[in-house]
């Protein structure tokens, strides 16, 4: 079929604006739906690693918000360790780490993470008055994409209490193991840090024993070694100096009240 | 329903299978199933994608200047999937993130344009619709079978159920690993278009 110039131009122009306005109701009306996930999804992942939900339990929204009560978010100033003057639901760790103005350039490190935000949000578990647990965002290469998680920690700021990944794009049946309940199931009263205060935690080739016998490792994933190395570089760089360790010493003498 | 019309919608599933014979659409086949279930949310996307661009490509066809049909074709499929995968993210959140950028590529899987160019545009926009959805069932049919396959051969599950309990967490079973990767999917494959052409011989290509 032959058709002018015009109206080619005609046609196609109609077709791009029928289509840009389905296309941007569909986003816009969506939007609020798509954000309660995302963030429906992190604080069930919060609650996996604090150990406050079972592995593989499936938590509805109302269920979420209701054992998240005992949670506090707070956002913290990480070189001190101190409580900083942000709202929490407001603060956005990722764009903060993006932003010249509140991040700055990560010190050389084997999680190729490359800008530590000033300030990171991280979620305490309150049980009768006391602060219980410390939540940790972490995150760090793998195989093939960047691993973001939670590591729970206990009250003594060196006992990990869970540890779990909502994101991730590795290898399912073998990087994607990260999910597996059972190797999760490994990490609870592992310890952090070396007596000299250096974090020692980290991801072995092979087996390791029950936490009394081997406290700083744990078991690798079979036929995933680059990603249980992304899993032991993301340990360490977030558990260091750079990372939470002032915050979870703080957290330890008790002054992060 | 008219006998053509059920040759139209039945004719992708083993005649002219869009992945064994028509050999489109292979890349989402090996990305998305690794797990039944997300095989199975990449199915229903790409059948409601492939119906409702042969729906509306049809329904344009004879207004759509022949010049610029092609980039017309792509700019409603384009619209179409990313409506699917805003549904996607807003309805099931958790199986949206691990099909991560799977969906969007549905703009990219040939099948789609395909139909559009050689069907839509020559046929109404009832065959076409028919059409869309046999072609969508044809590709449904061998992607869950290889998803079936591979999850069950290489996490011992199916949709997530236990079936052959690992080594690993106590059982007997011993697990795969080359069909949790993508390259496991193409000996499946091969194998499906191997049966089927078996089975059709008339599917098999004249040598030499």
């Amino acid at each position: 079929m032959r058709h002018d110039a015009l109206y080619t131009v005609t046609f196609s122009g109609a077709v791009c604006i029928v289509c840009a306005v389905l296309v941007s109701s569909a986003a816009v009306s969506l939007k609020e739906d798509q954000l309660r996930n995302a963030a429906l999804d992190k604080q069930r992942n919060v609650l996996f690693a604090a150990g406050l939900a079972e592995p593989g339990e499936r938590l509805e929204a109302e269920e979420v918000q209701r054992r998240f009560e005992g949670v506090r978010q707070r956002v913290i100033d990480l070189a001190t360790g101190e409580p900083a003057e942000v709202d929490p639901l407001t603060f956005d760790q990722a764009k903060a780490a993006k932003d010249p103005d509140t991040s700055r350039e990560a010190p050389p490190n084997r999680a190729s993470v490359r800008r530590i935000p000033n300030q990171a949000l991280v979620y305490e578990v309150v049980e009768g008055g006391e602060t219980a647990m410390a939540i940790l965002p972490i995150q760090g290469y793998g195989l093939w994409s960047t691993l973001y998680g939670f590591l729970a920690v206990q009250r003594d700021g060196n006992t990990v209490q869970g540890i779990t990944y909502y994101q991730h794009g590795e290898t399912p049946g073998l990087g994607g193991e990260v999910d597996n309940p059972n190797w999760k199931a490994l990490w609870p009263g592992r310890k952090i840090y070396e007596d000299s205060g250096t974090p020692a935690i980290r991801v072995i080739k092979g087996r390791a024993g029950p936490p009394s016998e081997s406290p700083h490792e744990v078991d690798g994933l079979t036929g995933a070694t680059i990603t249980s190395n992304g899993v032991s570089h993301m340990l360490a760089f977030w558990l260091g100096e750079s990372g939470f360790q002032p915050y979870l010493k703080k957290f330890r003498e008790g002054q992060a009240e | 329903m008219k006998s053509s019309s059920a040759k139209t919608l039945l004719d992708p599933l083993f005649e002219s299978n869009p992945i064994a014979l028509q050999v489109l659409g292979i890349c989402s086949a090996l990305a998305v199933t690794t797990k039944m279930e997300t095989a199975l949310v990449m199915c229903a996307a790409v059948i409601s994608v492939l119906a409702l661009s042969n729906l509306s490509v049809s329904l344009l066809r004879n207004f759509i200047p022949s010049n610029v049909r092609i980039i017309v074709q792509l700019t409603i499929i384009a619209s179409l999937v990313i409506m699917t995968d805003q549904v996607l993210k807003a309805y099931i959140y958790e199986i949206s993130k691990q099909l991560s950028v799977f969906v969007g590529l549905i703009i990219t899987n040939c099948i789609i344009m395909g139909r559009a160019e050689a069907y839509a545009m020559q046929n109404g926009p009832l065959d076409s619709l028919l059409d869309g959805i046999g072609n969508g069932l044809g590709y449904s049919a061998v992607l869950m079978a290889t998803a079936f396959l591979r999850e069950l051969l290489a996490q011992g599950t199916v949709f997530g159920a236990v079936v052959l309990p690992k080594v690993h967490d106590g059982g007997w079973y011993n697990p795969n690993g080359l069909l949790g990767v993508s390259a496991g999917a193409f000996f499946i494959i091969g194998l499906f278009i191997w049966a089927l052409r078996s089975w059709k011989t008339d599917q098999v290509e004249a040598e030499g």
